[in-house]
């Protein structure tokens, strides 16, 4: 094994590398995005960067002193009592101990509590259970403390929801009538989330996290951009975190605009923009995972992403770094030296303020 | 400073260490951080009987930083009614 490098698949295999094999993944993996985004690819100087992180002799590599960032999350506390669905351990333990100890145990940076199916909309029939816990919370963590949910608009369609399912129209050639729901359903859930909202700024919330925005489409995104617009004008004290879905804002519908431009084909660095334009004080960036090519591809690939989006934005920027996202390998346990040479790249030739 | 000002992440630590007094390089330094946050009781890691913690330490960051926090700015308010 002389001169082969540890590192995995997508989808987590371990695989041995040599190091011109890396750097040809490397090359190949920017000059994806940068064909995709059209956008500018790494430097021969920054690949020869990503090529070193990669072939750090630790298991586990870090940032030089200094170039520390800090890291929000999606309600990374549920881990601690949830099961396998939520990546939880199945502690018998409150929310609110769970809470405590991501602060004063894991000392983590911030804190984010959510409801455990994690969407908006089985929030507003227990909104009162909710806030009551929130403001509990907020008085007894130090750390800044979110709340957080997915919009996840397919919650809204049939058999989940009252709306008819786009899915099913589409299929059937009923483009305009699949359009339509897409657009119903995103009223109705710029409304929910903005009733959640409001109740949460009763309660003295510090930041609301819309995480994994847009995994219904671009009428999805939609809806939570406008719900951003909305929370910032009603509660402009409450941080908004605003998190991608995906890479790539899917046209579902393919006719929404916001602020004049079509989401649909909006790649990070412009989803990015739209995130300022409505309001949001963080932006969470996503850049998928190809499961079938190794891991210095797909971390290349996304920090040729997250190079240009943090180039663009006036806000913060948190490149998502849970499985299968941002370089890391689409895998339950995902492989600790793959997620710090991810989180090394995209802080240091990424340039994210966060994870 | 990321949620309340919107400030990147360099600009968010220079100002940091500036209300702190302190070189941003000592922001991670272990020993600087564990008295500073003693002496702002501001929290610490190591639980400290009778010190700040929550809330209460949450009103000395957002004073010390010279920031809105949206739960301290609710505490303060029901608070007002005693003061």
């Amino acid at each position: 094994m002389e001169n082969r490098v540890i590192t995995h698949m997508g989808d987590g295999e371990r695989i041995y590398m040599s190091r011109e094999e890396i750097a040809q993944d490397i090359l190949e993996g920017t000059n994806d995005a940068a064909d995709k985004g059209d956008i500018p690819a790494l430097t021969p100087a920054e690949r020869e960067q990503l090529l070193d992180i990669l072939c750090e002799s630790g298991r586990v590599v870090s940032v030089s002193p200094g170039e520390e960032v800090i890291v929000t999350d999606d309600a990374c506390s549920l881990s601690f009592y949830a099961d396998q669905e939520n990546s939880g351990i199945g502690l018998p333990m409150s929310r609110h101990l769970a809470l405590l100890s991501w602060e004063r145990v894991c000392c983590a940076d911030t804190g984010c509590m959510g409801h455990v199916d994690f969407s908006y909309k089985p929030v507003k029939s227990i909104i009162n259970y909710e806030t009551t816990e929130y403001y509990s919370n907020s008085q007894a963590t130090t750390f800044p403390l979110f709340y957080g949910a997915q919009p996840n608009m397919g919650l809204y369609y049939k058999p989940d929801g009252p709306f008819e399912n786009p899915g099913e129209l589409m299929p059937a050639g009923k483009i305009a009538q699949a359009q339509q729901v897409q657009v119903d359903a995103a009223q109705q859930m710029k409304e929910d989330i903005v009733f959640i909202a409001k109740k949460m700024n009763e309660v003295g919330c510090e930041g609301l996290n819309l995480d994994t925005s847009g995994s219904a489409g671009d009428a999805d995104f939609f809806a939570a951009l406008t719900a951003v617009k909305e929370i910032k004008k009603n509660a402009p004290n409450m941080a908004v975190e605003l998190g991608a879905a995906s890479e790539f804002i899917l046209g579902m519908h393919g006719d929404v605009f916001f602020e004049g431009e079509r989401l649909a084909g909006m790649y990070p660095h412009k989803q990015v923009k739209m995130a300022e334009k409505a309001g949001a004080d963080i932006f969470g960036a996503t850049v998928n995972v190809n499961t079938s090519e190794s891991t210095p591809w797909n971390l290349s690939r996304a920090v040729t992403f997250i190079k240009e989006t943090t180039r663009v934005a006036k806000i913060p920027v948190h490149p998502n770094v849970g499985m299968g996202v941002c370089g890391i390998p689409m895998y339950e346990v995902p492989p600790i030296s793959a997620v710090t040479r991810a989180s090394k790249a995209l802080v240091q030739i990424g340039k994210a303020d966060g994870l | 400073m990321q949620m309340t000002r919107k400030m990147k992440i360099n600009e968010a630590k220079k100002y940091v260490a500036e209300k702190l007094e302190i070189d941003v390089s000592d922001l991670i330094n272990e020993e600087v951080m564990r008295e500073l946050r003693e002496k702002h009781d501001i929290g610490t890691i190591i639980s400290i009987t009778g010190s700040a913690k929550g809330i209460l330490a949450k009103c000395n960051i957002a004073k010390l930083l010279d920031i809105n926090i949206n739960s301290v700015d609710l505490f303060k308010k029901k608070l007002a009614r005693h003061m």
